[in-house]
Order: C-alpha cells, then structure tokens, then sequence
C-alpha cells in the first residue's frame, strides 16, 4: 500500500495518458466501422472483400505493428499515436463484422415498411437500419474497448505511456505492488468503460430495456417485437 | 520503402541464421512456443469446454471467466510471473496459456450449442448413452467450431509471444528489442515481418483446417448449397 499512496500522482497520471491512448481508439473504430459495414452489405462482392480484409488485419501482430506504424506514416517509434492508430485498425477489424451482422440482422420487412412511408435511403439507414442494429453494434463495441484498453499496455514496452508502464516499471525496479497495482487498474478500467457502454446503450436504446428487465414478457413486447408482430 | 528492402535483405543475409540468435533458431522456437502453448491451454479448456457445452451448467461463469480473462493484461501477468519464477520461458509460457484459454474454451461450448436440440434428442432417442453422444454426435458436428477457436488462440498466441523475449524467454521478439534498442530498424521490421507471416500462415493451415473437419453428413445436409454446386458444374460441364 505504502507505494500506491507515494505515487497516486505518477498512478493518475498514467491513468489519463491510458485513456488518451485507448478512447480515441475505441471512438474512431466504431465510427469508421459504419460506413464500412454499410459498404460490407451492400454489395455481395464487398461482403467476402470487406471480411477477408479485416480477417488479414486483425492477424496482425500488435507489438510489431506498433514498430512498423511510424515508418510509415512518419511518426517518432515512442509517439503514443501509433498505438492509438494501431489499436483502431484492430478495433475496425473487429467492428466491421459485428456492423455487418447487425444490419443484415434487421428485418427485410422492416426496411420495406420504413421506404413505404416515404423515408429516403438516407434517412432509413440513420433512423431504422442503425438504431435495430445496434444491440449487436453494442456488443460489438464492448468487445473492442475490453480488449483495445487491454492492448493499450503492450506499447509500454517500446516506452510509451500506459498504465503498461507500471509493468516495465516495476519489473526493472523489482517492485510487485507497483505491477499489481497496473493489473488491477487495467481491468477496473475496462469494466467501467464496459459499464458506461451498457449504460449508454440503455439510455440510447430504451426498447432494449424490456429485454434485459425480464418483467415485460409478452405483456410487455419490445419495440422491435412490436413492429415485426 | 526503403526501409522494407533493407528488412527483405536482412532477412536473406546468412549471417543471421545458424547462431542461437539466428533467425532459424529464433523462428522455431517462436512456432514451438506458440504450439506448445496452444496444446497445453486447449488440454485445459476442451474438457471444460465440453462440459459446460453438454451439460448446459455453469455456463454463465464460463462466459463471465472469458470476459474477465480478456481484460487482463497478459503483459502484466507475464511480468508478474516472471517477478516471482525469474527470467525464462516459464512466465511466458503461463501468461500464454491464460491468454490462449478463453478462445478454445468459447469454441468448445459454442460448437456444442450450436447443434440442434433435436439432433442430441434423436441420438438419445436411438439409444446412444451419453459417452456415444459426446462422442459420436457433439464432438464431430462442434468440430468446426472449436477448430475457430483453435485457430484464434494460436494467432493471439503467435502475436504475443513476441513479449516473451523481454524477459528473456526467446523467441522472434529478439530483433524487435534488439532492433528497437539499437535503432536498427531493418532489423526491427524484419522480426515484424516473420512474425506477420507466421500468423498469416497459421490462419491459413487454420481456416483449411476447419473446412476439412466438416462431416460429410453436414456439407450433404446443405441442400441450397449441393444445388448451386450442381448448377454450376451443369453449366461448366455445357459450355
């Protein structure tokens, strides 16, 4: 305990610097992963295209990617934005699927109903198509940001900042409770990320609410179950 | 560019195989690593996947064993270990095992719930005992499945064994930090390079894999596919 409360600062400090890694990561991934899926459904060719693509880079390796990055796009090897880069690539690797199988898993009849009554493509896919996706989009984003925030300490060993860093740190300094203290945080940190994201999609997604309460049952039909019945 | 044809070069230099830091050495013991570990997590997680995918119990905590499992950091954990059992391959090898564990344990129940309900019913029906339907029955039709699971385990490993040689664990993770630490960047990206194909490779001999182990009752039983197959060979065999 003694080391924890000597270096809260050094603690927090890596905490941000983690998060400032990780979120931007996690943002982008989601947001580049639709138009992305979009593109994976709307043609039969795209769909092998776009799944095989994202197959191949998700193979990956990340410490290596995380060297090879900055010869490419011009960076130092310690800038943290090679991790943040390296980690969206996964994170849409991972995404794109999961957007994919969500828009394809809103019903055809659905869709028909919502061009009846007069909603362009346009508005159809923001208004309908992406709402009645989104508890697999969720899904989607929660195993991202588990496993973006987990990834995010790889980079420590190439001396950029994470909680990663008490790893290094205290393995050269021969100091357990200082890498203890990074395991721990690590994950506290994913499991409030993955509750905020649970909470979001609530408030996001009020139809969803039924579902999990469990008190609705069939008196109490979901919106979805509402429009397809 | 430049960069890669210096990488390419140093791959091919023959001064770099041979020695217990050639690139030979370096590769197989990476392979044999990342197979090792795969082989002693999936003797861990196939029965207790197998378990949990027949009986039906306790799978919530199976899910929520994976899901913890995936937010541990490996690199913590590997270090931690190495804290206590020392430098060398032995904390590594542990941290690998955890890390391959939540992959092959979901292949292993998810290939069995997969199957229809009413395809175990009928097994039952017929007579077989539970032994048969493991066996006969589960095993084969969640083979695919488990194979995925399989196949990711070893490229997550693959990936993360490039950790190994920070604690002195050997493996294709020596150039990275040797290259890294000397700024010998073709060095760098030819370790990279290794590592990207072996994962490759390893996908590929993977997804092979897991269209051969199929059952041939399976591919039969898809209808809609044996037609399109059949049309198309018409048309070949016609034109």
């Amino acid at each position: 305990m003694t080391w924890i409360l000597n270096n809260l600062e050094l603690i927090g400090q890596l905490t941000l610097t983690h998060l400032a890694t990780a979120l931007p990561a996690i943002v982008l991934s989601f947001v580049l992963s639709v138009p992305i899926g979009w593109f994976a459904n709307r043609f039969h060719v795209s769909h092998g295209l776009v799944l095989t693509v994202c197959a191949l880079l998700y193979a990956i390796p990340s410490l290596p990617l995380f060297l090879v990055l900055p010869l490419f796009i011009g960076t130092s090897t310690r800038d943290s934005v090679n991790v943040t880069i390296s980690l969206t690539i996964y994170g849409v690797a991972l995404m794109a699927r999961s957007t994919a199988d969500g828009l394809a898993s809103v019903d055809a009849d659905i869709n028909q109903s919502a061009t009846s009554m007069g909603f362009s493509a346009w508005s159809r896919f923001w208004r309908v198509e992406l709402p009645l996706a989104g508890p697999v989009l969720l899904a989607g984003v929660r195993v991202v940001s588990v496993s973006t925030i987990s990834l995010t300490t790889v980079g420590a060993v190439l001396g950029i900042g994470s909680l990663g860093s008490l790893f290094t740190d205290g393995f050269q300094r021969n100091i357990p409770e200082e890498i203890l203290t990074g395991i721990v945080l690590t994950i506290a940190l994913a499991l409030i990320i993955d509750l905020l994201l649970v909470g979001l999609g609530r408030v996001l997604m009020p139809w969803t609410r039924a579902k999990t309460s469990g008190t609705g049952g069939a008196l109490n039909p979901t919106a979805r179950e509402a429009v397809t019945v | 560019m430049n960069y890669f044809a210096e990488a390419i070069a140093w791959i091919f230099n023959p001064r770099h195989y041979g020695a217990y830091d050639g690139i030979d050495t370096r590769t197989l013991q990476h392979l044999s690593i990342s197979l090792g570990v795969v082989a002693v997590a999936a003797v861990i997680a196939i029965p207790l996947g197998y378990l949990v995918g027949h009986t039906g119990r306790g799978r919530s905590l199976a899910v929520a064993v994976s899901g913890g499992i995936r937010a541990l950091p490996t690199l913590g954990l590997l270090i931690i270990i190495a804290l206590g059992v020392g430098i060398g391959l032995e904390a590594p090898f542990v941290a690998l095992v955890v890390l391959a564990i939540p992959s092959i344990l979901a292949g292993a129940y998810s290939g069995f719930e997969a199957i229809d309900r009413r395809t175990v019913d009928a097994a039952r029906a017929v007579g077989m005992t539970e032994w048969q339907i493991v066996g006969r029955v589960e095993v084969p039709l969640g083979l695919p499945l488990l194979i995925g699971g399989l196949r990711l385990a070893m490229l997550q490993v693959i990936a993360t064994a490039t950790l190994a040689d920070y604690v002195g664990g050997g493996g294709l993770g020596l150039f990275l930090f040797r290259g890294l630490k000397t700024s010998d960047y073709p060095q760098v990206l030819a370790g990279s390079i290794i590592v990207i194909a072996m994962a490759i490779v390893s996908e590929i001999v993977f997804s092979i894999l897991q269209r051969l182990v199929v059952p041939a009752g399976v591919v039969a039983g898809q209808t809609q596919y044996v037609r399109v197959k059949s049309s198309g060979l018409r048309v070949a065999s016609g034109s």
